[in-house]
């Protein structure tokens, strides 16, 4: 994060937020490139998905401000629409459309929201799965599919929106271990292609391999941000060294 | 601990054993033998209470009222066309009271103070006074200022009071809908209208049609209310031919067998439809 001001993409000023009176997020401070890897990590309820759900405004803030690619996020819909646009997002529980085929998941957003054609949507849609290794699935639907595939089919309908920034929420927390590779395979050839990624996750091997910031958040606060070499051999915080000592120990 | 490790899977399983062998099932001779000693007692406290009247029945008359064939014509008799009125009011109100619903829902779950004060207040309104006496105020006070006919009064009030149980019912429907569906399609930068009609909706529907079908049952009951403003329904036939040949007990059994036989198959469409819905999940 040593580049000057202005190639920042993201920036994250003084952010906070409560739930009623608890506190979940406060004083966050955070810098993000076009084409940076940031790995966010940190003990359950310390506030990183709150964090990068803030970012496209899935929560609001109480305080601070965040400017994505120099513009300041306000409560206005159509900037909020347009914002979101821009940052595709990956859940958790992968949060696919249930009622529709993978390959209508793909091509619902770029339709309703970039105006393409459904031709033009279809060649997208078909591009990322391809990318994703599942092109024979997308006439399936959703629930067809193993928690893997259905994750891959995520990342892909997020990139067909051709966002500028991806953001993951744990995406591997819920999958089979014998599903995860998979998945984090498709996130390293994303990282290794340019794409500015704010990473949430446990998976530690995936973060030693891409990332090129490691960020450590305990109690709602940004506790360490450094590059991974240094955080994983010598964290500077107490807590981070022992969190690392409690997930690394096995 | 035996250690021991299994070369071979088996591919030629064999089918699953018949079910019985171990769980004997109770005889269904048992509910047919229960049926008919209920159907027997019933029939003998009727056929007793019509003798200790002195009750003359005439059932012979009945079925020229459902229907006569002359000259080979088939013609309907007063209490089909009865039914058929009652499906008209019942089918019109019904398509009222989704819109009405809807509206009312999409109200309620919206953020407009004003908006969610004129849901409750309806909902308030209808579900807090007798229908009969909503029956009467549109009869009344409405219709003359809109000037509309008795039929569509009661195809009004029936679909204003129907709308009050209908807005629950699709509001039950969206709210079940998992919250991270409206999360991913606002990540994918879907406004609320195309969230709403391209996402929640069709999730919703599936859920939404078993008890809106049974709304439609309801319905059909409700709507013999309509027979106090003299609009010519099913009940309001059975009324007349009564009136006109004192045939009470067989008129009203008739009448109340056809709301049966209607109302009975569409619970099983509703069943049917369940069983539907619980097997998509």
């Amino acid at each position: 994060m040593s580049n000057s001001e202005a190639s920042h993409f993201l920036q994250i000023k003084g952010l906070g937020k409560w739930f009623g009176q608890f506190c979940a997020l406060w004083d966050i401070n955070l810098e993000v490139n076009s084409g940076e890897r940031v790995v966010v990590c940190g003990p359950s309820g310390s506030g990183k998905s709150t964090m990068i759900r803030c970012i496209n405004l899935l929560e609001t803030f109480e305080a601070g401000e965040i400017l994505i690619d120099g513009e300041k996020l306000v409560n206005n819909p159509k900037k909020i629409l347009a914002i979101r646009r821009k940052v595709g997002m990956v859940f958790q529980n992968f949060n696919l459309f249930p009622h529709i085929t993978v390959l209508q998941n793909l091509m619902l957003g770029p339709i309703r929201n970039l105006n393409l054609s459904k031709s033009e949507a279809a060649e997208t849609a078909m591009k990322y799965l391809e990318k994703v290794q599942i092109p024979e699935q997308a006439k399936k639907y959703p629930s067809q599919l193993s928690g893997g595939q259905q994750q891959r089919v995520a990342i892909a309908r997020a990139l067909c929106m051709n966002p500028e920034m991806m953001l993951f929420d744990e995406p591997t927390s819920a999958l089979d271990p014998e599903m995860i590779s998979g998945v984090l395979d498709i996130m390293v050839e994303l990282a290794e292609g340019g794409m500015t990624m704010i990473v949430v996750t446990h998976e530690m091997g995936f973060a030693k391999q891409v990332a090129d910031t490691m960020v450590f958040m305990d109690h709602g606060e940004i506790v360490e941000v450094a590059p991974p070499e240094q955080f994983f051999t010598n964290p500077q915080s107490d807590r981070s060294e022992l969190f690392l000592s409690q997930i690394l120990s096995h | 601990m035996i250690f021991k490790i299994k070369q071979n899977i088996h591919n030629n399983r064999p089918p699953p054993p018949r079910p019985g062998l171990l769980f004997t099932r109770k005889s269904p001779l048992i509910d047919i033998a229960q049926l008919l000693i209920l159907i027997t007692i019933i029939s003998w406290v009727i056929f007793q209470g019509a003798q200790a009247m002195q009750y003359n029945w005439q059932w012979y008359r009945v079925d020229q009222f459902i229907y006569r064939i002359i000259d080979g014509e088939f013609i309907q008799g007063r209490l089909i066309k009865g039914l058929i009125v009652t499906f008209e009011i019942t089918i019109f109100s019904m398509l009222l009271s989704v819109v009405i619903g809807l509206i009312t829902a999409l109200l309620r779950m919206s953020n407009s103070f004003s908006g969610k004060l004129l849901a409750n207040i309806y909902l308030e309104l209808i579900r807090n006074t007798p229908l009969l006496v909503q029956l009467f105020l549109f009869y009344f006070i409405i219709a003359p200022i809109v000037g509309i006919d008795r039929f569509w009064t009661g195809v009004l009030c029936l679909g204003f009071f129907e709308g009050s149980f209908a807005a629950e019912i699709i509001r039950a429907g969206i709210q079940s809908v998992p919250r991270g569906q409206s999360e991913a399609s606002n990540a994918l930068g879907f406004n609320r209208i195309n969230r709403l009609r391209y996402i929640i909706l069709p999730q919703s529907i599936p859920l939404i049609l078993p008890p809106m079908t049974g709304l439609i049952i309801n319905l059909i009951k409700h709507s013999a209310i309509v027979s106090v403003i003299a609009v010519a329904d099913l009940t309001t036939e059975g009324l007349n031919i009564i009136s006109e040949t004192f045939m009470a007990f067989e008129i009203w059994f008739t009448v109340a067998a056809i709301y049966l036989v209607v109302t009975v198959s569409l619970s099983l469409f509703v069943s049917w439809l369940e069983s539907r819905a619980a097997r998509g999940r």
